[in-house]
Parts: C-alpha cells; sequence; structure tokens
C-alpha cells in the first residue's frame, strides 16, 4: 500500500485552477462529450448539467480518497462505479424531487453522469493518490471548468438556435433563428468552432513566444 | 408502445435516431477509434455484441428488481451487467483474435464507459420494451453505431489527404466533419414519429 500514500505537495492555486485552463476537461482533455453535446441546446440545461456532475465528481473524489487505503487495487474500478452511481442515484432523484420539468429536459443524461469518463478518469489518476481536500479542490476546479465548457456551448447555441438567453429574447423580432443550432448537428459546430478559436489563440501564443526568442537572440 | 412493430424499432435506433449523430451516446469510442476503417469496423462489432448481451441480461435484471420493487438499485446493477459483459468479450476475444484485441488496445475496456451501452439499457426500460423489442433495439443500436463509425473512419482515411489549414487539424475538423455526417443523418428524421 506505500505506493497509495498522499503526495505531500501543498495545495496551490494551481490544484484549483488546472481544471480550469490548462486541463479543461472539455476543451483540453475531449472527456465527457456525450453531455457536452447532448444537454446544451439551452443555458439552463447546460448549467444544471454542469451543476450535477460538479456535485458528482466532488462527493465521489472526496470518498474515493477517503477510502483510498481500504480498497483492494483489483477492484478499484468497479468499486469506483459503484460509489458514482451511488451519487449519481442521488442526483438523480434530488433533482426529479426539485423540478420535474428539468428533469425531463435532461432525460436520460443524468443516468448517464454514470459513464462521464472525467469523473472515473479523476478518480483514478488523481482522488485516489491524494488527500481529501485536496481532492475535493481539484475536483470543484474540473467540475468548474466543465461547467463553463457547457456555459459556453449552451449559450450560443440557444443565442443563435432560438435567439433567446436564459429563456430572454435578445435580437429583437426580425431575428430568424438558426434551428440547426439546437438540432444535433449544431452540438458539433459549436464545439467544433471553439476548439478552433482555442487552437487558434493557442498557436498565436505560441509562435509570439517564438518570435520574441528569436528576436532576443539576434 | 406496445404497437411498434420490431421492423420499426430497429430503424428507428439504426438510423432515424442513431445513437452517435442523433443521440449523442458513444462520442469517445466514435472521435477516439474512428482513425483507421479496419478498427473502426471492429470496434463497431465488440460494441454491438456488448449491447445485445447487456440489453437482455438488463431486461432480466430489470424483471427480477421491479419484482422486489427494487428500481433505485437499477442503475448500479446495470453498470455491473455492462461491465461483466465488456469482461466476457474481451476474454473471449483475446482467446480468438488476438490481433484484433491488440488492435483495440485500450478503447475495449473503455467500452464499459460508452454511454451508448448504459443509454440502450435505461432507454428500453423508460420505453417499457418487452423481450423480443429489447433485442430489436439493441441490434438496431448496434448497426447504428457501427454505421456512423464506419463511415467516419472513411471520412477521416480521405481527410488524412487533405490539404486543411495547420489550425484546424485534428480535433476540431474531426467535430467539423461529425456535425455535416450528423447533417446529412437529420434526412432520415422525416421517417420516423418522434
Amino acid at each position: 500500500m506505500a505506493d497509495r500514500k498522499a503526495d505531500p505537495s501543498p495545495i496551490d492555486a494551481d490544484t484549483f485552477l488546472e481544471g480550469l485552463w490548462r486541463e479543461n476537461p472539455v476543451f483540453v482533455m475531449l472527456l465527457g462529450m456525450c453531455p457536452v453535446l447532448a444537454v446544451t441546446n439551452s443555458v439552463v440545461n447546460a448549467i444544471a448539467m454542469g451543476v450535477a456532475t460538479t456535485f458528482v465528481l466532488l462527493a465521489s473524489s472526496v470518498l474515493v480518497s477517503l477510502l483510498r487505503n481500504l480498497i483492494p487495487k483489483q477492484v478499484r474500478i468497479a468499486s469506483y462505479i459503484v460509489i458514482i452511481a451511488t451519487f449519481v442515484t442521488i442526483t438523480d432523484y434530488v433533482i426529479q424531487a426539485v423540478s420535474l420539468t428539468l428533469y425531463n429536459a435532461l432525460g436520460a443524461f443524468i443516468q448517464l453522469i454514470v459513464v462521464n469518463c472525467m469523473i472515473l478518469g479523476r478518480a483514478e489518476a488523481y482522488a485516489s493518490k491524494t488527500r481529501p481536500l485536496k481532492a475535493a479542490v481539484n475536483a470543484l476546479g474540473m467540475g468548474s471548468g466543465f461547467t463553463i465548457a457547457l456555459l459556453c456551448l449552451g449559450s450560443v447555441r440557444e443565442l443563435l438556435g432560438a435567439g433567446t438567453l436564459l429563456g430572454f429574447p435578445v435580437f429583437g423580432e426580425n431575428f430568424a433563428p438558426w434551428v440547426v443550432m439546437i438540432l444535433p448537428p449544431g452540438g458539433f459546430f459549436v464545439l467544433g468552432g471553439w476548439l478552433l478559436l482555442f487552437d487558434w489563440i493557442n498557436q498565436r501564443n505560441a509562435r509570439k513566444t517564438e518570435e520574441a526568442e528569436v528576436a532576443r537572440a539576434g | 408502445m406496445q404497437a411498434e412493430s420490431l421492423g420499426f424499432i430497429f430503424l428507428n435506433a439504426a438510423i432515424v435516431n442513431n445513437f452517435v449523430l442523433a443521440l449523442f451516446l458513444g462520442i469517445c469510442p466514435f472521435l477516439g477509434v474512428s482513425g483507421k476503417l479496419d478498427t473502426a469496423w471492429s470496434m463497431g462489432l465488440a460494441t454491438s455484441l456488448v449491447m445485445l448481451i447487456s440489453s437482455v441480461c438488463a431486461y432480466a435484471i430489470n424483471s427480477v428488481l421491479v419484482n422486489f420493487e427494487l428500481e433505485f438499485l437499477r442503475l448500479i446493477a446495470y453498470i455491473a451487467v455492462i461491465a461483466s459483459a465488456v469482461q466476457l468479450v474481451e476474454m473471449s476475444m483475446k482467446r480468438f483474435s488476438p490481433g484484433l484485441f491488440r488492435a483495440l488496445g485500450i478503447f475495449l475496456p473503455l467500452i464499459t464507459t460508452n454511454c451508448a451501452i448504459l443509454g440502450l439499457a435505461l432507454f428500453q426500460t423508460f420505453r417499457e420494451y418487452d423481450f423480443l423489442q429489447s433485442v430489436a433495439y439493441a441490434l438496431g443500436a448496434g448497426a447504428g453505431f457501427t454505421l456512423a463509425i464506419v463511415l467516419m473512419a472513411g471520412l477521416r482515411e480521405k481527410l488524412e489527404l487533405a490539404d486543411v489549414p495547420s489550425v484546424s487539424q485534428g480535433a476540431a475538423m474531426t467535430l467539423m466533419l461529425a456535425g455535416i455526417l450528423s447533417l446529412a443523418f437529420m434526412g432520415f428524421a422525416g421517417l420516423g414519429g418522434h
């Protein structure tokens, strides 16, 4: 069990921030794509899905981290899945109790949080190797990164597809909605568009650094 | 719901409401394993097989759970069944076709976290399909998944030779391509009643 002792490094800002940008689960790691594309046809759905996923991620990360010395290595994946499935069942029933409209809009995708690779990936790669508090901070960061990514998609799709934001009309009477944005292809196009934008920014930054270095050397 | 014929259920799952392109289930393998045509084929067939096994098991388990009023255990029971089905397929593939086993690599155990399979089990429960309808639904979903991933792999092999701007290479390009493919499948929407 010596290999699973908590790593001693302190909790710093990076523990939280890496999930937001450098290792953003959606835009950088391309994990958990299914809910990202399926439920982001409106801002409300995107927020609900983001919060639900963050809750499951946070709770299961803490529990996995607490139990890290009790779970035998051979059955760890199965144990993690059972832990995650338990919290998803809780979330499922809570959403059903709080808002039936929301529950119907999200459909099976609440239960499908179980198979969100991001959560299992975090449990395996991070929470099982670290202290509960640090795992919690990291899970919150990852969850926020996930929610922000969902919001990025949801706002663009709702704005273009229905001409509204959070249900309020934005563009006035004469706007003809791009219905395709709300339909499935729109999800692929908008996510592709965001990835293009981020690739472009990264590439430009890389070029700038390179030019600066050349200038300094010359 | 009982009025739906088996053929309609099959076509509905395979084409009209294609699991990948219309319902967004199983996007991870769809983007990850669609680089080469023959790997995509094997991935599609392996996934279809797991779908069929887990659909039948899920039907049996659901009847037991409903009988004992233990519906809140459904999710945990389903995921356990799927994990075992994947293990079974993995072992038999290792035994009978080691080449294929190596080609699929890490994606084989990852079928467990393929949402298309859990989604299939959940949808057939929500729609209260009987045994034969569940089997037709699973076969349709498998055929749809295979169709989507093979189409995508064919397109991506062609795309390797295309001259695209360097910024759009990789994931962004693949997603745009998937969007166009999905747009094409929208054309089938008129066939179904949903």
